[in-house]
C-alpha cells in the first residue's frame, strides 16, 4: 500500500465528511439545526479550501478560504438564524418522502454521481480529482433536499448548500475559479439570501404558512 | 491441525466464554456509576447463571422440542462465533471454517430459532417480541454485512483473520471509510444486542421490551444459557469491532506466549468498550419502536457511504 501524503487524507476525510453533512442536512427535520449543519459545512469546505491552498501553492484559494469563512459560516447562518426567529418557524413537519425513504435515494444519488464523475476526474489532472465525485454528489443531495421539502426555509438552505456542493466540486476539479467568478458567485448567493429573505416575509403574508404548496393557488 | 492450534483455539473459547458474563457486569457497573447509584457486583451475571442453573426447569405443557433445544442451539452458535471471530489469535484452526458473511448467517440462525422459541408457546408477548426481534434483524443485517464489506474492500478478503492481518498492518492513515464503517458498527451493536437506543436490556415493561420479551417463558437452565449466549453475543460483537477498528495487539500465530500478551490487551481493550457503551446507554433515551427504522436506515447509510468513499478515494 502506497503512503497518501497527509495533505491529500486531509482533503480525502473532509470530502467524506462534507458528503456526511450533506446526508445529515437531508434528514433533519429541525430548521434550527438545519442551519447549523449548513455552518458547518461552510466551515469544512473553508477548511478543505485552505488544506488545497496549502498543499497546491495556490495562494488565491486561500481567498476564497476567508471567503467562504466569512459568508458562509459567519454571515449567512446569522441571517438565516434571525429569519427563522422572525418568522417563528422553529419546527418542520415530515417532508414528501419520509426519512428513510430519502436516504435510500440519497445513495441511489450518491452512486450515480460518483459513476459520473469518474471519466470527468480521470481526465483532471489536479490531486484532488477524486473528490469530484463526492462534490457532484453533494450537489445532487441538496437539489434532493429543496425536492423533497414542503417549506420554503428549507428549500433555501438546500439551494445555498448546493452552491456549497459547487464550489467543492470548483476546486477539486480546477483548483477554484477565478477571483471575479468566486466574489460573483458569493454577492449572487448573499443577495438572493436577502431577497429570499424579503419573499418569505410575502408570502407569509399572502397565504399565513410557508408552505410552498400554496403557491401553486397562483396560477390563473 | 495441531495439537498447539487446538488448544489455542480451546482456550480462546474458553476465555470468552469467562470473560462474557463479567463485561456484562462491568456495563451494568458503569452505567450504575454514571447513574449515581451503588453499583453491583462485578460477578452478580455469574452468581444469576450459577442460580438459574441449580434451580428446576419449568415449562409450558404445549411447548415443542423447539421450546426445548432453542436455548442450546443459540448457545451453540454463540460459542461457535466465539471461535471464529479473532479475539486473541489470527491463525486458528477454527477460524478458516466460516468468513464474516458465514458469521452473519450464524448470528441470524440464533435469532430465528430464539424467535421461533418465542412463538412456539403461543403467549401474546412471545409473538410481540419475536416479530420486533426479525423488524429490528432484518433492519440491521444489512448494514452490518455493508460494514464488513468495507473492511472486505480494504484487506481483500471476507476471512475476518486476513482482514484482521491487513488492517493491524497497514500503514497509518485517515481512513474516512473506516471511520464511517465504525460509527456504523457501533450502532448495528447496539441494536443487536438489545442496548438502549432500541432496546432496554433492564425493563420488563411489556410495552418496550424486545429481547426480554422473547425469552420471558423461559426458566432455570434454559433461562441460564439464554443469558449466557446474549452475553456472549455482546462480547462477540466487540470482539469482532476490535478486530475490525482496533486490530492491535491480536497475536498472530498460534504462539502461546504471544495469546497470554494478547489477553490483557483484549481486557483491556474490553473494559475501555465497555465503559463507552454504559456512557452512550446513559446519555441516550429508547426510541420509540417505529424510529429504530430511521436509527439504523442511518446505520445502513453510514456503512454504504464508507463502502462508497472507499471505492471513490482509495482510503
Amino acid at each position: 500500500m502506497t503512503t497518501i501524503p497527509i495533505g491529500h487524507q486531509l482533503i480525502n476525510l473532509f470530502a467524506a465528511i462534507l458528503l456526511l453533512l450533506a446526508f445529515a442536512m437531508l434528514a433533519q427535520r429541525r430548521v434550527v439545526s438545519l442551519v447549523n449543519l449548513f455552518a458547518a459545512q461552510g466551515l469544512v469546505l473553508a477548511l478543505s479550501t485552505a488544506v488545497v491552498a496549502y498543499t497546491t501553492q495556490q495562494p488565491h484559494l486561500y481567498e476564497s478560504a476567508a471567503l467562504t469563512l466569512a459568508l458562509k459560516v459567519m454571515l449567512l447562518p446569522w441571517l438565516l438564524h434571525r429569519l427563522v426567529r422572525k418568522l417563528d418557524v422553529r419546527w418542520e413537519f415530515e417532508g414528501l418522502i419520509n426519512i428513510p425513504a430519502t436516504m435510500l435515494i440519497g445513495i441511489v444519488l450518491v452512486v450515480f454521481s460518483f459513476n459520473l464523475a469518474l471519466p470527468i476526474s480521470q481526465l483532471a489532472s489536479t490531486v484532488t480529482r477524486a473528490t469530484l465525485g463526492i462534490a457532484m454528489a453533494s450537489v445532487m443531495l441538496a437539489f434532493l433536499m429543496m425536492i423533497t421539502r414542503r417549506k420554503a426555509i428549507p428549500q433555501v438552505i438546500g439551494f445555498l448548500a448546493m452552491e456549497n456542493g459547487l464550489f467543492f466540486a470548483a476546486t477539486s476539479a480546477t483548483y477554484g475559479m477565478p477571483m471575479v467568478v468566486e466574489l460573483g458567485v458569493a454577492l449572487d448567493v448573499l443577495v438572493g439570501m436577502l431577497i429570499l429573505g424579503v419573499f418569505f416575509f410575502q408570502i407569509r403574508e399572502q397565504f399565513d404558512s410557508l408552505d410552498l404548496k400554496h403557491l401553486e393557488k397562483l396560477k390563473e | 491441525m495441531t495439537l498447539a492450534g487446538l488448544l489455542s483455539q480451546l482456550l480462546q473459547v474458553a476465555i470468552a466464554l469467562l470473560l462474557a458474563p463479567i463485561l456484562i457486569g462491568w456495563v451494568n457497573m458503569c452505567r450504575a456509576w454514571l447513574q449515581n447509584k451503588r453499583a453491583p457486583s462485578l460477578l452478580l451475571p455469574y452468581r444469576t447463571i450459577h442460580k438459574l442453573f441449580t434451580k428446576d426447569a419449568v415449562i409450558a405443557e404445549n411447548a415443542s422440542p423447539i421450546f426445548r433445544v432453542t436455548p442450546y442451539i443459540v448457545f451453540g452458535a454463540m460459542c461457535c462465533a466465539a471461535a471464529i471471530v479473532p479475539s486473541l489469535a489470527t491463525a486458528l484452526p477454527f477460524a478458516s471454517a466460516a468468513d464474516a458473511i458465514a458469521l452473519v448467517g450464524l448470528f441470524a440462525l440464533a435469532r430465528v430459532f430464539i424467535a421461533l422459541a418465542a412463538m412456539d408457546i403461543g403467549t401474546s408477548f412471545g409473538s410481540l417480541g419475536a416479530r420486533r426481534e426479525m423488524f429490528i434483524g432484518f433492519l440491521a443485517e444489512p448494514a452490518l454485512l455493508m460494514v464488513l464489506f468495507t473492511a472486505s474492500l480494504i484487506s481483500g478478503s471476507t476471512s475476518l483473520p486476513t482482514i484482521v492481518d491487513t488492517l493491524a498492518h497497514r500503514e497509518l492513515a485517515i481512513y474516512p471509510s473506516l471511520a464511517f464503517a465504525g460509527v456504523a458498527f457501533t450502532m448495528v451493536s447496539l441494536a443487536e444486542n438489545a442496548r438502549i437506543p432500541i432496546d432496554n436490556p433492564a425493563t420488563h415493561l411489556e410495552l418496550t421490551m424486545i429481547h426480554e420479551a422473547m425469552v420471558l417463558e423461559y426458566s432455570a437452565r434454559h433461562l441460564a444459557l439464554l443469558e449466557w449466549a446474549s452475553a456472549l453475543k455482546l462480547f462477540n460483537y466487540s470482539c469482532i469491532g476490535l478486530a475490525l477498528f482496533f486490530p492491535f495487539g491480536i497475536a498472530e500465530g498460534t504462539n502461546g506466549l504471544a495469546m497470554l500478551g494478547a489477553a490483557p490487551a483484549l481486557v483491556v481493550k474490553l473494559a475501555i468498550g465497555g465503559a463507552l457503551l454504559a456512557l452512550i446507554e446513559t446519555l441516550s433515551a429508547k426510541l420509540r419502536i417505529f424510529r429504530a427504522p430511521e436509527f439504523l436506515g442511518t446505520a445502513f447509510l453510514l456503512a454504504v457511504l464508507g463502502m462508497l468513499v472507499h471505492l471513490l478515494l482509495g482510503s
